[in-house]
């Protein structure tokens, strides 16, 4: 179990190095291929407007833009674990680990703009994860107990929905009507902090919430349908009733429990993928989250800002990742192996 | 009723309506059985044999299933109970032992507290009581160190280990009646033999009365007081395992003999199989459902193919149903089945 552990951690840290060269390939090689200099990088920050050559070349120096890729890439690491040092010629600007650099446009650090969305990313996703972990579940195994019923058939058919309808469809039609018709619930680009009013924090975001786990749960309802047909016809559940167990204790105890795993699985890598900005959802309800923050950077070209969302990002997908595995081994004692 | 039987069973149906037609698993099927006795039930696949067990259960998939007829054990009948009070019963008052036991064992709980389970459901106790009851049980089916293995997984046992945990599972509560369905199929011809005696010496201390359902006649040979050879869903012959061994009277009883496999037989001897395949269950075939592949069908003028025939007693409770007459039958058996059995002898 340690040994599976180890090999876990090790493996996600090594993912993390990997997806951490190739972002930083895709934004500093790739631009340098089609023909974009240092300097250029540099004028992103003196400005376009007024700063001679000089000066930009000059920026571009000390901010280490003529440096070998790998010198820039040991230089990005070295400021997101430990910080780095900035000389601006008249003091030097200390950016504390994470340092993610400055953005080309706000000349701001990144790492504290990533720290003020977090929170909203955050409640966005958790919230969801709940609603769609228990209402795709529950309507799953229900779907499956009364196979064939007019409740599964009607189950599955929101379900086709829910899959295939876009959250910017479902989403807008949303807030029209529960927002702006009937005004039960909050407008576009409301959020209050769950630290200063718990209450209004879930009333502002009820909407998002639906919106974003209709969408998931609708998968995980057909999912959990498909897992738990399965595991129902086993013989080990034959072997629970023919004990004398209460069939509520046989469906959730004996086949829920088999038909989980899977579903850890996905839920994890969802939920990861979500922690790393809920894009749609966040745009459609205009939620300052990571997710919107990065499709503004991707917009105005602020490679800083695009980097750091995108490193956020993969490290909350890895960690995922490792949760699951690591809780694979607990739901499945098979898979505990050296 | 004066001979009330501890269990009884009277004609009971068990049919299954399906969109191609019903299925009769099991049709008019009869038997009884006392407190330390065993009834072997024999057939091929799809003879009815596990529907019959699991009906007893009330396991027999509730919802589409028509069953009827009666099931009486320990005087109270089962197939009008309520689900909840047939459920109370398993387990408790009767238990069932199945072929798999990989499959038949939760992969995801201990064997221990698959077992401990097994005890909480009818018996409130806390879980150190029961789980020192569980070891108990364990020691007694014969696993080695049962306070360590109480807490392996069923993939970390052996087929064999894992059904004496199985054994230990059903024998817990200690029933009255255990059902035990292929208990042996899934295993290795050695350990066969030690979980049949197993069964055997445990079957004693707890004087239950045990089921063996089986397609291996040499199973039922080494423990059943009677044997119920079931074909088509019906019992075709019916008596003490010295009537089944010694003077079968149903065509088909003397195939399973002749296909059975002995030590005694000269390696080059060929089996002599029964020809042709199980009946569907649907398409009964008309008249006697063994007919098709009967070799004695020509014997019986034609009512073979037009008339079902009746279990009719034979002898000092041997019930065969076959159109032969009881001396064609025997003369058939001792002119021209048996020496063929007994030719290598």
């Amino acid at each position: 179990m340690v040994t599976y552990i180890i090999r876990r951690l090790i493996a996600a840290v090594l993912m993390l190095v990997i997806v951490s060269i190739a972002t930083f390939s895709i934004f500093f090689v790739i631009p340098r291929a089609a023909g974009v200099t240092a300097s250029d990088f540099a004028n992103r920050y003196v400005g376009v407007k007024g700063a001679t050559a000089e000066t930009v070349k000059a920026t571009a120096e000390k901010l280490g833009f003529y440096d070998p890729l790998v010198v820039q890439y040991g230089r990005w690491v070295k400021g997101i674990v430990a910080g780095s040092e900035f000389d601006t010629g008249v003091d030097v600007e200390h950016c504390p680990a994470p340092c993610f650099g400055y953005s080309f446009i706000t000349k701001q650090p990144v790492w504290p703009d990533l720290l003020d969305r977090l929170p909203v990313t955050l409640s966005l996703a958790v919230g969801a994860s709940v609603i769609w972990l228990v209402t795709g579940v529950a309507t799953g195994v229900l779907s499956a107990l009364r196979r064939g019923s007019i409740f599964d058939r009607g189950a599955m058919t929101v379900a086709l929905a829910g899959v295939s309808l876009p959250i910017f469809f479902t989403g807008i039609v949303s807030l029209v009507f529960f927002s702006y018709k009937f005004g039960i619930t909050a407008p576009g680009g409301s959020y209050t902090p769950i630290t200063e009013n718990p209450a209004e924090w879930a009333y502002d975001l009820i909407l998002p919430w639906i919106t974003l786990a209709f969408l998931l749960s609708a998968a995980y309802a057909r999912l959990t349908r498909a897992g738990m047909l399965e595991t129902m016809s086993e013989d080990y559940i034959r072997t629970a009733r023919a004990k004398g167990l209460r069939e509520p204790r046989v469906i959730v105890k004996h086949g829920l429990r088999a038909a989980l795993t899977p579903i850890v699985t996905i839920f994890g890598l969802d939920l990861g993928l979500l922690l790393g900005g809920a894009i749609l959802t966040e745009t459609t309800f205009s939620l300052n989250g990571i997710g919107k923050y990065g499709v503004h950077a991707i917009a105005v070209g602020d490679l800083p800002q695009i980097l750091g969302v995108t490193t956020v990002a993969t490290f909350f997908v890895v960690f995922a990742n490792l949760a699951v595995d690591l809780l694979y081994a607990v739901v499945d004692p098979r898979v505990r192996l050296g | 009723m004066t001979d009330e039987h501890f269990l009884d069973v009277k004609d009971l149906r068990i049919h299954f309506p399906t969109d191609d037609g019903l299925v009769k698993s099991v049709d008019g099927l009869s038997f009884h059985l006392e407190r330390g006795k065993t009834l072997g039930i024999v057939g091929e696949s799809g003879s009815g044999k596990s529907v019959t067990s699991l009906g007893i259960l009330g396991l027999h998939k509730g919802g589409h299933a028509k069953i009827s007829g009666e099931i009486w054990l320990d005087g109270e009948e089962l197939v009008s109970a309520s689900l909840d009070h047939v459920r109370s019963l398993r387990g408790k008052k009767m238990a069932m032992i199945f072929q798999d036991p990989l499959s038949s064992m939760h992969p995801y709980y201990s064997v221990g507290d698959q077992i401990v389970e097994a005890y909480r459901v009818h018996n409130k106790v806390t879980k150190q009581v029961a789980r020192k009851h569980a070891i108990d049980m364990l020691d007694r089916v014969g696993i080695p160190q049962p306070e360590r293995r109480f807490d392996s997984y069923p993939h970390e046992f052996s087929g064999g280990m894992r059904q004496r945990a199985m054994i230990a599972m059903a024998l817990v509560n200690n029933p009255d009646l255990l059902i035990a369905d292929e208990p042996t199929t899934a295993l290795d011809v050695t350990v066969q033999a030690q979980i049949l005696d197993l069964m055997r010496d445990l079957q004693r201390d707890f004087n239950a009365a045990l089921i063996i359902i089986t397609h291996d006649l040499g199973v039922v040979a080494e423990l059943s007081d009677d044997i119920l050879v079931m074909y088509g869903g019906k019992a075709i012959e019916y008596g003490t395992g010295a009537d089944i061994f010694e003077r079968p009277e149903h065509p088909y009883t003397w195939g399973l003999l002749g296909s059975m496999p002995r030590l005694d037989r000269e390696p080059t001897e060929r089996l002599l199989p029964i020809k042709g395949s199980p009946p569907s269950l649907i398409n009964v075939p008309s008249g006697c459902a063994f007919h098709p592949r009967c070799a004695f069908e020509p014997r019986t003028h034609g009512k073979g193919k037009s008339e079902v025939p009746e279990l009719i007693e034979s002898e000092g409770g041997h019930l065969v149903r076959c159109h032969l007459t009881r001396d064609e039958r025997r003369a058939i058996w001792e002119t021209e089945i048996k020496p063929n059995l007994e030719a290598t002898l």
